[in-house]
C-alpha cells in the first residue's frame, strides 16, 4: 500500500449514542462512537448547552474508564481483618439479603444508627429521599468537603452561587475576578468562556496563590497568601465605598442597603426593624416616614439613621457597611502586610473593578417589569464578573470570605446583570424558598423533611434539649448550625469514637474515605478497623457501593458493584445539581450505551430495591410489592409535588408540556432522542435581575421550580447569622451552649468579615500547603486510567526558590514535608509563579498500592503523595472538627507545613501503608494496550 | 533518501494559539483516542497500568515557566508535527516511508514501507515523531487525514481532532496557501511565528504568541484616580449617598 492508496474515508462507528459524561462533574454533552458493540471514539455533542461540542482530556479517555480492569465484577463479602482486602465473591442475591437484613435491623432498633453518605453529589435527589425516607438524619454528599462554603454563602446572600447556580457573562464581561478556582470545576465551560473574552479583548485578573492552568493565562496574577482572600476583597470594597464607586441604584432597589437595623432592645438587637406583617423597614425619601420596603412608590435612604416607634434607634445597613470597612483594618496598606500583595497593586485593581464597572457600563434595551410593577425599558450592564472556587471555599474563614466576594459584587451592581455574574435557573431562589434540615420523628416515621436544609435561626438546628447535636457528622448544631451540606468528612471519626453516639450501619456509595476524600487518611484508616475491648468492630457494619477496586474498598464488610456511567440511567435533575444556563432551563440524562461488563448493577437501581426490601415508606405499594421497578421507571414516574418531577422536559400525557405535567412513559425515549438533554429558553424580558422580576418570577411558577413567585433582596446584612449571635449572647428560647458562645459571636457576623486563621504554630509550621486539580483528572478516578496517568503519573512539591534556598533544598531532591499530625516525603520542584510562603502540589495523584489495579511499585505509589495524611481532621485544642465554624466546610486549605530536607539516603515518597490485596474476579490486565486495534481499517 | 515536493498545492497545518492555551490536555488525549483506532498502527501504550507506563502519542503539551515575581507564569506549549515544507524527516528516510503529499502538503508516513530505523524521529528537531511500541513503525500526526478527507464525516467533523475538541479554541485548521483562510488571515493579524526557525525547516504549523500582560506595574489606570474621589470620611458618605437620590 503507499500513501496514496490509505483508506481516508473509513468508516467510523455503527452507532453514535448521545449521553452525558461523568469523568468529572461538569455534565457535558457526548456522542458516543460504538463499534461493534465497544466505545471507538468520544466526542463532545456540538448541541449540548454545557460544553457545545469541545470535550476535555478526561472525557476523551472515558472509553477506558468504562474498560478498566479495576473495575468490580461482582458483589464481595469480606473473609478477613477489615482493611486487609480478603473478600469472597458472593450472589447479588446473597449481597441484597446481607444488606438489607443489617438495614432492617438497624432501622427498627434506631434509624438514626444507619449513617449513609455519598462522595459525589449526583443522584442526591434520590438519595436525600431514601435517607428521609428511612428515619435517618445522617446523610449528606461530599459538598462539606468540597465547597458548602461557595453554596451557603451565596444563598444567604445572593440567593445563588456560582457554577451551578450563576456563571460569568462570558458575551459581554469586559473584566473577569477569578479567585482560587480549582481547574476541574465547570471546566469546559470555564475554558470557553475566557478564550472568548480574551478574544474579545476583555480582561482577565486571577487571585491565586498558584498561577497555573487558568491563571496562566490571565492578564494579571496576584499570588496571595491562602486563607487572606477575605481581607483583600475587603480592602477593595473599602476603597470602592470610600471613593463614592458604587451602585447606589442597585444598593437602593435590589439589595438591603437601606433596610433598618435595630440597634435595640438588646435581644432585638442587629436584627430588621419590621412592620407588624414582617416587613423589613425602610425610611421613604420622599417623606421621611418608616415604611415597608415594598411600600409602593417608596424610595429608601441608604445614609440616613432613623427612629422607631418604639423609641430605639435604626440604622441603615449601608451605614453599617460604612462603619465596618472605612476603618484602618480594611485600608489596602493593612490587607498588604497579610495578603503578601502589595498595597499599591490591591488599590489599583480596585479602580480597575470601578473603572471598568462605571465607565465600561452599558444600557440594553429590554423592557422588564419589576415587583413593584414599574416598568423599566432598558437594563444597565455592568460587566465586571466574578468566579471562585477552593481557594476561597476549603478555608475555616471561607464562608465569610465568599459573602465578602458577594458583597463586592453587589456593591457594583453586578448580580444578574449584562455583564456580570448571571444566575442560571432554577436559581436564583432566596434561603427562605430552600427547606430546613428534616428532624427525626417517632420510629418507622420518615425525617420531617429532607435531611438537608438551610437554617433560618438557632430553632432550625438539629440538636437536642441541652443543645447538643443530633446528628453524627454534629452538622446543624452548634459546632456547625449552617451545614447545608452535612459533613462527610466527620463521619468516620465521629462514628469510631461514638461521639455523639454509636452505629450500626456505614453506608458509603464513591466516596474515596480511606484515603483522598478524608482529612488525616490514617486516622480513618484506625477508625474503619477500631474494635472495642470485645475484639468487635466499633463500627458493626460498612457496605461500600463503588465502581472500582479504590482505596476504601478494602475497608468493607460488602461491597456492592457498580456500573459505569455509559451502563446506567441517570438524571442531571433541576431537583438536583442541574446544568441551565443563564438564558435557558435544561437537564439530561444517562442512558445505558453499551453492554454492562460483569455482574454489577447501577447503585441508584440497588437503593431502590433496597427500599423496598426493607419497607421504606415511599418505596413500598400498599401491598408490599415495590414502587419503582428501577431507577429509570423512578426518573420518569416519582412526582416530588403535583406535576413535578426528577426530568422537566416531554411531561404531561402526550409529551408536550414542561416543567409541570404529569408523568409521561415515554420521556426517556424522548431525551433519548433529543440528544440526551432537555432545553428550553427564557422569555426575553426575564433574563436579567431574576430576583426582582416579575416575569421570571410567574415563568418560574409556570415551570413547577416555585409554586408561587419568590421575590427577594441581595442580602448584604444577614439575619440569619445575627440569630446566632443574638442566641450566643443569651438571647431567645434556643439557649447557644456555654462552650459554643464565643465562637459563634466572634463568627456569625452579619456583614462579612476576614477572620484571621493564623494559629499559635505559625514559626514552627511557617509554610501554607495547598493543592490544586490538574486539569486531566478528576478526584481518585483518573489515575488508573492508562492515558490520564501517563500525563500525571507522579506529583512533586512545588516549592519557590526562597524557600528552597533558606533550606538548602534542591530541585529534584527529597524533603520531609510536615505538619502538627505528621510527615511525608515529596521531591521537590522549584517554581516561581507562586506566593513565596506557599508550597503546592497536584491533588489525588497518590495512590496506595494494590489499589485502583496498579502495579505494584507504580510511580502514583512510589512517588506519588497525598496532602490529606497532613490534614489535622480536628482544630488545634481538638475541640471542634478542622472546618468553617459557620458551615462545617472542611478546611481543607488551611494546612500549616514544615519543610526540610530528606536525608541522603531517603528518597521515594513515605508513608507507605500496607499493599491491599486486590479483590477477586477482576477483569485481566494486558501488559500492553493496543485501544482501537480491532477497528483499524 | 526520499524527496520532498517543491510546492505543494495546499498548504495544510495548524495555528495554535498560546495566548488562549490553559494546558489542559484536551487536544492530546482527544488526538489519541482517534487515532489509536484510525490509521495505521494503534498508538499502543505499554505497561498500561504497571510502574512505567508508557505509550505513543502524536500531540503532546509542555508547559514551562517564564517570568520571576509578579510577572511568572506558566506557558503551556502544545506541539504535533509541523508539516515543514523541507521536513528533514522525509529527505532522511531511507526507505520511502516518510513523504510530504504535494497535493496538501501533509507529512505522512507509509507504515507498510516503515521499518522502524527510527532516523526521521532523530532527523526531527521538534521531535514529533513518536515509535510505536507494538508494531516498531513511526507514528507521526497525520492532520487526522481519516478525518479531513472523510466522506463519511459530515462537512463541519471534517477537521483534526484536537481542533474539534479544544476547550479553549486555541487550534485552527486551514489552507496557509489561501489567503483567505482563517489560518492564513489569524497568521497575519497576530504575526504568528515559526518555532526553531534557525533550523530551516520552514515549518507550515505556526505559533500565536501569548499577548502582553500586566504584571508588578498594575496600578491605577491613566485618568481614574480613587483617591480623586468624594469625600473621605464616613459621615460624608453618608450624606453624599442619600445626594445621588436627586439623580434617580
Amino acid at each position: 500500500m503507499t500513501a496514496h492508496e490509505m483508506n481516508f474515508s473509513p468508516s467510523i462507528s455503527d452507532e453514535i449514542k448521545k449521553t452525558t459524561c461523568y469523568m468529572c462533574a461538569c455534565r457535558c454533552g457526548v456522542d458516543v462512537h460504538l463499534r461493534d458493540g465497544r466505545i471507538r471514539y468520544l466526542q463532545g455533542n456540538r448541541d449540548h448547552p454545557v460544553n457545545k461540542g469541545v470535550l476535555c482530556a478526561k472525557g476523551s479517555a472515558g472509553m477506558l474508564h468504562h474498560e478498566s480492569p479495576a473495575r468490580l465484577q461482582s458483589p464481595l463479602k469480606r473473609v478477613g481483618e477489615r482493611g486487609a482486602g480478603t473478600f469472597k465473591t458472593i450472589s447479588w442475591n446473597e449481597a441484597m439479603e446481607l444488606a438489607s437484613g443489617w438495614l432492617s435491623e438497624t432501622r427498627k432498633r434506631d434509624p438514626k444508627r444507619l449513617a449513609f453518605f455519598t462522595g459525589r453529589d449526583q443522584s442526591q435527589a434520590l438519595t436525600g429521599w431514601w435517607a428521609q425516607q428511612y428515619g435517618t438524619p445522617n446523610h449528606a454528599a461530599h459538598g462539606g468537603f468540597c465547597s458548602v462554603n461557595m453554596a451557603a454563602a451565596g444563598i444567604y446572600s445572593i440567593g445563588g452561587s456560582f457554577w451551578e447556580f450563576g456563571q460569568p457573562d462570558w458575551e459581554r464581561a469586559r473584566m473577569l475576578l477569578l479567585f482560587g478556582v480549582a481547574e476541574d470545576h465547570d471546566s469546559n465551560p470555564i475554558k470557553m468562556g475566557m478564550s472568548k473574552m480574551r478574544s474579545k479583548g476583555a480582561r482577565i485578573v486571577s487571585i491565586n496563590p498558584v498561577r497555573t492552568g487558568y491563571s496562566a493565562i490571565a492578564d494579571s496574577w496576584f499570588g496571595i497568601t491562602p486563607g487572606t482572600d477575605g481581607i483583600f476583597i475587603l480592602s477593595i470594597v473599602g476603597e470602592l465605598i470610600r471613593s463614592g464607586k458604587i451602585d447606589t441604584e442597585a444598593l437602593r432597589t435590589r439589595t438591603n442597603a437601606g433596610w433598618l437595623v435595630r440597634q435595640g432592645p438588646d435581644n432585638q438587637s442587629g436584627l430588621f426593624a419590621k412592620s407588624e406583617d414582617g416587613t423589613p423597614l425602610i425610611l421613604d425619601a420622599h417623606d421621611g416616614k418608616i415604611k415597608p420596603f415594598n411600600s409602593p412608590g417608596a424610595v429608601a435612604m441608604l445614609g440616613q439613621d432613623a427612629e422607631l416607634a418604639d423609641g430605639h434607634l435604626a440604622r441603615t445597613v449601608f451605614s453599617l457597611m460604612v462603619e465596618t470597612y472605612l476603618t484602618d483594618e480594611y485600608r489596602p496598606e493593612s490587607a498588604a502586610a497579610i495578603t503578601g500583595v502589595s498595597a499599591q497593586r490591591i488599590r489599583g485593581l480596585a479602580a480597575d473593578i470601578a473603572r471598568t464597572a462605571f465607565e465600561e457600563s452599558f444600557e440594553i434595551d429590554t423592557v422588564w417589569q419589576d415587583m413593584a410593577g414599574n416598568i423599566h425599558k432598558t437594563i444597565t450592564g455592568r460587566p465586571v464578573a466574578v468566579h471562585a472556587m477552593r481557594g476561597i471555599s476549603a478555608h475555616a474563614n471561607g464562608f465569610q470570605t465568599c459573602r465578602a466576594l458577594h458583597l463586592l459584587q453587589m456593591l457594583i451592581g453586578a448580580i444578574d446583570c449584562p455583564g456580570g455574574m448571571r444566575f442560571k435557573p432554577p436559581y436564583p431562589k432566596p434561603v427562605e424558598a430552600h427547606g430546613r434540615p428534616g428532624r427525626p420523628q417517632q420510629k418507622g416515621l420518615p425525617l420531617t423533611a429532607l435531611p438537608l436544609g438551610y437554617p433560618l435561626g438557632p430553632e432550625d438546628l438539629l440538636v437536642d434539649d441541652d443543645g447538643e447535636a443530633l446528628r453524627l457528622d454534629k452538622a446543624f448544631s452548634w459546632e456547625a448550625p449552617l451545614a447545608g451540606h452535612g459533613m462527610l468528612h466527620s463521619v468516620i471519626p465521629n462514628a469510631a469514637d461514638c461521639d455523639p453516639y454509636a452505629i450500626d450501619v456505614l453506608f458509603l456509595f464513591m466516596a474515596n474515605m480511606a484515603w483522598n476524600s478524608s482529612m488525616n487518611t490514617p486516622a480513618a484508616m484506625r477508625a474503619l478497623t477500631a474494635k472495642n475491648e470485645q475484639g468487635q468492630y466499633v463500627i458493626p457494619h460498612v457496605i461500600v457501593a463503588d465502581t472500582f477496586s479504590s482505596e476504601t474498598v478494602a475497608y468493607a464488610d460488602l461491597v456492592l458493584p457498580d456500573t459505569s456511567y455509559f451502563e446506567r440511567y441517570d438524571c442531571i435533575s433541576l431537583l438536583d445539581r442541574p446544568i441551565g444556563e443563564p438564558d435557558l432551563i435544561a437537564d439530561a440524562i444517562r442512558y445505558p450505551v453499551v453492554e454492562t461488563r460483569g455482574d454489577v448493577r447501577p447503585f441508584q437501581d440497588v437503593l431502590i430495591d433496597l427500599g423496598s426490601r426493607i419497607g421504606l415508606p415511599g418505596f413500598t405499594k400498599d401491598d408490599g410489592s415495590p414502587m419503582w421497578e428501577n431507577y429509570a421507571d423512578y426518573m420518569v414516574s416519582r412526582e416530588v409535588r403535583s406535576g413535578v418531577g426528577p426530568l422537566a422536559g416531554w411531561r404531561g400525557p402526550d409529551g408536550q408540556a414542561s416543567g409541570r405535567g404529569s408523568p409521561n412513559p415515554q420521556q426517556l425515549d424522548q431525551y433519548i432522542k433529543a440528544g440526551g438533554y432537555w432545553t428550553e429558553e427564557l422569555p426575553e424580558n426575564s433574563l436579567y435581575f431574576k430576583h426582582v422580576n416579575a416575569a421570571y418570577q410567574d415563568w418560574a411558577v409556570e415551570k413547577g421550580l416555585f409554586d408561587q413567585p419568590q421575590p427577594y433582596l441581595l442580602q448584604l446584612w444577614s439575619e440569619p447569622l445575627r440569630r446566632f449571635q443574638l442566641a450566643a449572647l443569651g438571647h431567645g428560647p434556643n439557649q447557644c451552649p456555654e462552650r459554643f458562645r464565643a465562637r459563634i459571636l466572634d463568627n456569625f457576623d452579619p456583614l462579612p468579615r476576614w477572620i484571621s486563621l493564623a494559629g499559635e504554630d505559625e514559626k514552627e509550621f511557617p509554610l501554607h500547603a495547598i493543592t490544586q486539580r490538574p486539569m486531566a483528572m478528576y478526584h481518585s478516578w483518573g489515575s488508573h486510567n492508562p492515558w490520564l496517568r501517563q500525563i500525571h503519573a507522579e506529583n512533586v512539591l512545588y516549592v519557590s526558590k526562597d524557600v528552597c534556598e533558606e533550606r538548602g533544598l534542591t530541585d529534584g531532591g527529597w524533603a520531609w514535608l510536615q505538619s502538627r499530625i505528621g510527615k511525608v516525603r515529596v521531591r521537590i520542584r522549584i517554581m516561581h509563579a507562586m506566593n513565596t510562603k506557599t508550597v503546592w502540589t497536584w491533588n489525588a495523584i497518590g495512590k496506595r498500592g494494590g489499589a485502583w489495579r496498579l502495579g505494584k511499585g507504580a510511580p502514583e505509589n512510589k512517588n506519588g503523595f497525598l496532602l490529606n495524611h497532613l490534614i489535622p481532621d480536628r482544630c488545634d485544642n481538638n475541640e471542634y472538627a478542622n472546618a468553617d465554624p459557620i458551615t462545617g466546610q472542611a478546611a481543607w486549605f488551611d494546612l500549616k507545613v514544615q519543610l526540610h530536607s530528606a536525608q541522603p539516603d531517603e528518597s521515594g515518597t513515605s508513608p507507605n501503608f500496607p499493599e491491599l490485596l486486590e479483590p477477586p474476579g477482576l477483569p485481566s490486565k494486558p501488559d500492553t494496550l493496543l485501544y482501537g486495534k480491532d477497528w483499524v481499517a | 533518501m526520499t524527496s520532498l515536493p517543491k510546492t505543494t498545492e495546499r498548504r495544510l497545518g495548524l495555528v495554535i494559539d498560546l495566548d488562549v492555551c490553559v494546558g489542559c490536555q484536551a487536544c492530546v488525549v482527544n488526538c489519541k483516542a482517534w487515532n489509536s483506532g484510525g490509521y495505521g498502527a494503534p498508538l499502543a501504550d505499554t505497561e498500561p497500568w504497571g510502574n512505567q507506563p508508557s505509550g505513543a502519542w502524536l500531540n503532546r503539551v509542555h508547559s514551562f515557566e517564564a517570568g520571576t515575581g509578579t510577572d511568572a507564569t506558566v506557558v503551556h506549549f502544545p506541539k504535533s508535527c509541523l508539516h515543514c515544507d523541507d521536513a528533514p524527516c522525509v529527505t532522511v528516510c531511507p526507505t520511502g516511508a516518510s513523504i510530504k503529499r504535494s497535493e496538501d502538503g501533509i507529512v505522512l508516513v507509509d507504515e507498510s514501507k516503515c521499518m522502524g530505523c527510527g532516523l526521521c524521529a532523530w532527523a526531527c528537531p521538534y521531535g514529533a515523531r513518536e515509535m510505536d511500541p507494538s508494531e516498531g513503525v513511526m507514528k507521526k500526526c497525520t492532520l487526522c487525514v481519516d478525518r479531513i478527507y472523510n466522506d463519511n464525516l459530515p462537512e463541519e467533523e471534517q477537521v483534526p481532532a484536537c481542533v474539534r475538541t479544544c476547550p479553549t479554541h486555541a487550534r485552527h485548521f486551514g489552507d496557509f496557501n489561501d489567503p483567505t483562510s482563517t489560518v492564513s488571515a489569524l497568521s497575519r493579524e497576530r504575526e504568528s511565528v515559526d518555532l526553531m526557525p534557525e533550523q530551516d525547516t520552514r515549518p507550515v504549523n505556526k505559533y500565536l504568541l501569548p499577548t502582553e500582560r500586566k504584571g508588578a506595574e498594575y496600578t491605577e489606570p491613566d485618568g481614574f484616580n480613587l483617591a480623586d474621589l468624594v469625600e473621605r470620611e464616613p459621615s460624608g458618605i453618608l450624606a453624599w449617598v442619600d445626594r445621588t437620590l436627586g439623580q434617580i
